[in-house]
């Protein structure tokens, strides 16, 4: 891989699901970013963005747990987000000090910092959709041929309409999937939610939603899910019933694959073996 | 309804921002209640047309007693205490699917959110309990360490629930595949959380 001469620092915010049950998602995202020429530097004593239990039942945390972070954050520049959700939550929260002079004020006596208000918040699709993939592509060749999943966007990225993300981001994974060679199919689930808290909290209610998706992806001609959300992987991994069950991938993890073509450790954490049907389309030796 | 002096931000495009003629008022009961709900969600449920779009999209509506169009209908009737008390407000996950398809821009997440926390402030019975206990077994993760650590959160919530032996395979699977942590991950500043859950009013 031609690497470019020396590494950008990107700022980065992993959240709780990167950082643990999701590790795979983390370093196939590091790994990657690195081959396209940039090193993420993981905001220092980060803490969790409060997640869908905050703004559930916590008013203030779910202000003031995003904020501490953004407190943490560099003042301008680029902060990338792995996680749909804590992007939700790091922007929204953003936007209301933004808006609300009262809060700002607020959020300088607490943190001792004004809010970053020249801060780019950016989730990973964006991110990508705005780099130069040209070597990268030219590199990495066909290396997803004939692969045919279904991309799994989750409900994170496109709402609230309100809130429109800086870059765009549209069908990024479909082109760039594409370009690798693979085929995405068409299917009716690309933007529903996967059930969030439920997955852990009530898997009766979610299982039955979680199967009606994969049989809709298998039903369009996927033999792979892709996502763009841990929590999104988390739940089709979890409480997919039917059988058989497609393996679920990170987006994140087939763009690594791709630039560096050799068998990845991080495999073996999937509750669903992705590697036969990788094995299988000669993706993998 | 009298636009906003206050211009304030409004998650969703709202249209008391651009003003619009008196809505209808339906219900005299719980007047303050209702006030005060339109000024913490910056969104006006009184335009609520009753189009049902938001539940017809919503993804968990059939595990739901209500559905979201019918919440907004007892707001609208000002029936306070059944609003608070239903099991919708609980399910709903926030997707921000129905305020996506809802004509008239309402955001019915932010209400969602409202009914729940208010729910809880006046101790109203909870008719799911179970992700209540969830939430706080979340919180209080975060309150100890900064982080979530799911392993702890998972057996707080089996002891919590009593459901020790329900999905249990789950688990299993999950720890198999070291997908959960045996320890936590802490922050370096545990100060910072308590003075976050310090002005506590829906404790975890
Ligand atoms: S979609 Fe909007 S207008 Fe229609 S019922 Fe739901 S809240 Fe009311
Ligand atoms: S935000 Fe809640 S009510 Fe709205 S579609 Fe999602 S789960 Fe249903």
């Amino acid at each position: 891989m031609t690497r470019e001469p020396s590494y950008q620092e990107l700022a980065f915010f992993p959240g709780c699901t990167l950082a643990t049950s999701a590790k795979e998602n983390y370093q196939s995202l590091v790994t990657f970013c690195e081959q396209v020429g940039y090193r993420l530097s993981e905001l220092p004593d980060w803490n969790c963005c409060g997640s869908s239990s905050a703004h559930s039942i916590h008013g203030e945390a779910a202000l003031q747990l995003p904020a501490r972070n953004l407190a943490l954050a560099p003042k301008r520049g680029t902060l990338l987000v792995a996680c749909p959700s804590c992007y939700l939550r790091l922007r929204q929260t953003q936007t209301l000090l933004l808006r609300d002079p009262e809060l700002s004020s607020r959020f300088q006596s607490t943190w001792g910092v004004s809010p970053p208000h020249e801060l780019e918040i950016l989730p990973f699709l964006s991110f990508l959709s705005s780099l130069d993939l040209h070597s990268f592509f030219s590199e990495a060749g066909k290396a997803l041929h004939g692969l045919r999943c279904a991309p799994y966007y989750g409900c994170m990225l496109a709402r609230p309409a309100a809130m429109p993300v800086s870059r765009p981001m549209g069908q990024v994974m479909e082109k760039v999937l594409s370009r690798l060679g693979a085929d995405s199919c068409r299917w009716g689930h690309a933007t529903k939610c996967c059930g969030t808290f439920l997955a852990a909290a009530k898997p009766d209610i979610v299982t039955p939603r979680i199967n009606a998706m994969m049989d809709e992806a298998v039903r369009a001609g996927a033999e792979c899910i892709v996502t763009a959300c841990s929590m999104c992987h988390f739940s089709l991994e979890l409480r997919a019933t039917r059988t058989p069950r497609i393996p679920v991938f990170h987006f994140s993890e087939l763009l690594s694959l791709a630039a560096a073509r050799e068998p990845q450790n991080w495999f073996k954490r999937h509750l669903v073996d992705p590697v036969p049907l990788l094995r299988s389309k000669g993706l993998l030796s | 309804m009298q636009k906003n002096s206050k211009k304030k931000y409004a998650p969703g495009r709202d249209r008391s921002e651009v003003g619009q003629p008196e809505a209808l008022r339906l219900g005299r009961e719980g007047g303050s209640f209702l006030e005060e709900l339109r000024e913490a969600t910056r969104t006006e449920f009184r335009h609520c047309l009753q189009c049902r779009s938001c539940s017809g999209g919503c993804p968990f509506v059939e595990a739901m007693d209500l559905g979201p169009s019918k919440v907004l209908r007892l707001l609208q009737l000002g029936l306070r205490d059944q609003a608070l008390q239903n099991s919708t407000i609980w399910i709903c996950v926030g997707c921000h699917t129905c305020d996506g398809n809802c004509p008239m821009a309402i955001n019915i997440p932010a209400v969602m959110d409202f009914l729940r926390q208010k729910a809880l402030q006046r101790g109203v019975p909870v008719p799911e309990p179970d992700i209540l206990n969830f939430h706080r077994e979340v919180l209080s993760s975060v309150a100890k360490y900064g982080r979530t650590h799911k392993l702890e959160i998972m057996l707080r919530y089996k002891v919590r629930t009593g459901t020790w032996f329900e999905d249990l395979d789950a688990g299993i699977r999950m720890l198999a595949k070291r997908k959960l942590d045996l320890l936590p991950s802490k922050i370096q500043d545990p100060e910072a959380m308590r003075r976050i859950f310090a002005s506590t009013e829906v404790g975890p």
